[in-house]
């Protein structure tokens, strides 16, 4: 008999302040919340939705079985992981009668308030939160379509296109040149590929020593690069070059034919070649009519209401959040307050002013961690950096620092795997 | 249909009241959406072991001493300096208080 706490608190509400009354009427019945997308962002809002309050209806609407994580899927691309423990099931989200549905959302009808899955079927909602992740834009590169990722994978979302990279990396003859394409920001993990990069050059460095990676970058700096920059002159001298947009490093066309990356100013023929594609809002934001022209999706920053259509959420990867990158941690942090703000709303109130904080590990190598944090808060209608707060590891740090980082970056990863999943 | 009890109004329009005295809705955040930031981390699993260790039920004014520490860069660490500087005073007791009430 879990409904006298809504019901006094409606009763208050009703007391001291006029505007709740209508909600009232709307407590007598369970509140229907739908979640779609079974990531960091979307399983972790699920789940705290239901701690929030259990009388929630909850259904969270995934296409996959199971989730295969994209941290530490570098590790696997370089040999030094298996995929098995990037590998997570919905059993616990089940278990808590999160009612987990395994089928794609082909449709939102905002008006209506309806979200529609392939098969048919539609799931009715008072407030509906995305949390779609990202979408590769294919043929944003001219010559890299989905085909060609067969060819040369992006390895950007973790699964087959993981291993994929992994086994031309393991084909590769000693000598061999790999490739990576990077974005112009945003996309999905700022620090991913410089430690894909670096990985990579360790995996060249133990087994392929004549080999080199080469990085054809869409920009001119990037997150951590310093701490980057200074490890690779450290460890992997001649085997890892970056080449800045300024130098000519942004690719401008691929050819999956020949393995053959073009620049404004040279094609290179690779052996191996991996490319990270410019990225939007998975494709159901655009559905939904959240997304803005740039393909992601302004929200609230206090509620992560969408600044487009009302009682959407949008969280994770797909969000706008000001200052806030687009990694795993953010998404667990934004899917915390997204569910408090959510619960808040469905029993009248106002959601409190959040502060969130971010840490993104990186690994140079196995035992080289370095790390960047921030805490962030509303200002100005945006998500904005408390300042003095966050940065970088410090650039000069002895070994034993960068070892401890990386154990904390493993640490993080079973923590916040145990906390959404486990 | 099942009465409230008087306790509960009472507890209700409290509560109420104490909205209607903070005035505005951006005073007095929820203490476990303020913590929710720090689970990422900081397990409040019973199971699970990391590098990272646990400050649920720790005493309060050890983890407020701590964060205090950090903040100001007088305590040894590899993050935690950078993120304590992002709170205050306030919200630094608030998270002590809460995590020491964790069992």
């Amino acid at each position: 008999m879990g409904h006298t706490r809504r019901q006094f608190l409606a009763l208050a509400a009703a007391v001291c302040a006029g505007p709740a009354l209508p909600r009232l009427a709307a407590a007598q019945s369970p509140a229907r919340v739908v979640v779609v997308g079974g990531g960091f962002a979307g399983a972790t809002c699920a789940r705290f939705l239901h701690r929030a309050d259990a009388r929630i209806a909850l259904t969270l609407v995934e296409p996959n079985p199971t989730f295969t994580a994209c941290p530490f899927s570098n590790a696997v691309v370089a040999g030094l992981r298996d995929i098995r423990d990037q590998r997570f099931g919905y059993q616990a989200l089940s278990a808590e009668s999160i009612k987990v549905v395994q089928a794609a959302a082909t449709g939102i009808d905002p008006p209506g308030r309806q979200v529609h899955l392939a098969g048919g079927a539609s799931l009715p909602y008072d407030r509906l939160v995305l949390a779609p992740g990202i979408d590769l834009r294919w043929e944003a590169i001219p010559g890299y379509d989905e085909a060609a990722a067969e060819k040369m994978p992006h390895a950007w979302k973790a699964g087959e296109q993981t291993l994929l990279l992994r086994r031309q990396l393991e084909a590769m003859a000693d000598g061999g040149v790999v490739v990576m394409a990077v974005p112009a920001n945003p996309y999905r993990c700022p620090p991913g590929p410089y430690e894909r990069a670096s990985l990579i050059a360790h995996y060249l460095k133990t087994h392929k020593p004549r080999s080199k990676v080469l990085v054809l970058d869409a920009k001119d700096t990037f997150s951590k690069q310093r701490l980057f920059t200074d490890a690779w002159g450290q460890l992997y001298p001649g085997l890892l070059e970056w080449v800045s947009l300024s130098q000519g490093g942004k690719v401008i066309s691929v050819d999956p034919g020949t393995n053959t990356v073009s620049t404004d100013f040279e094609q290179h023929k690779a052996a191996v070649v991996n490319v990270i594609p410019p990225q939007r809002a998975g494709r159901i934001a655009e559905l939904a009519g959240v997304a803005d022209r740039t393909g992601w999706c302004p929200i609230n920053p206090v509620s992560f209401e969408s600044q487009l259509q009302p009682n959407i959420h949008v969280i994770g990867d797909a969000a706008i959040a000001g200052a806030m990158p687009k990694s795993a941690f953010a998404a667990n942090a934004q899917a915390k307050i997204c569910a408090a703000a959510v619960a808040t709303l469905l029993r009248g109130g106002t959601p409190a002013d959040p502060v969130l904080v971010n840490t993104c590990y990186s690994l140079v190598a196995p035992d080289y961690g370095i790390s960047v944090a921030g805490v962030y808060r509303p200002k100005g209608g945006q998500l904005t950096d408390v300042e003095g707060a966050g940065g970088t590891s410090p650039p000069q740090a002895p070994p034993q620092t960068r070892a401890l980082e990386a154990q904390y970056a493993e640490a993080w990863f079973r923590t916040i795997t145990n906390e959404v999943f486990g | 249909m099942r009465w409230l009890t008087p306790l509960a109004v009472a507890g209700g329009l409290a509560a109420a009241a104490g909205l209607l005295l903070s005035g505005s809705p951006a005073l007095g955040a929820d203490p476990q959406a303020l913590a929710s930031g720090c689970s990422g981390c900081h397990t409040s699993s019973d199971t699970l072991t990391t590098a990272i260790p646990k400050i649920r039920g720790l005493p309060e004014a050890a983890i407020a001493e701590a964060l205090r520490a950090y903040r100001a860069g007088k305590r040894p660490a590899t993050v935690m300096d950078r993120i304590a500087k992002g709170f205050t005073d306030e919200e630094i007791t608030q998270l002590a208080a809460y995590f020491s009430r964790q069992k």
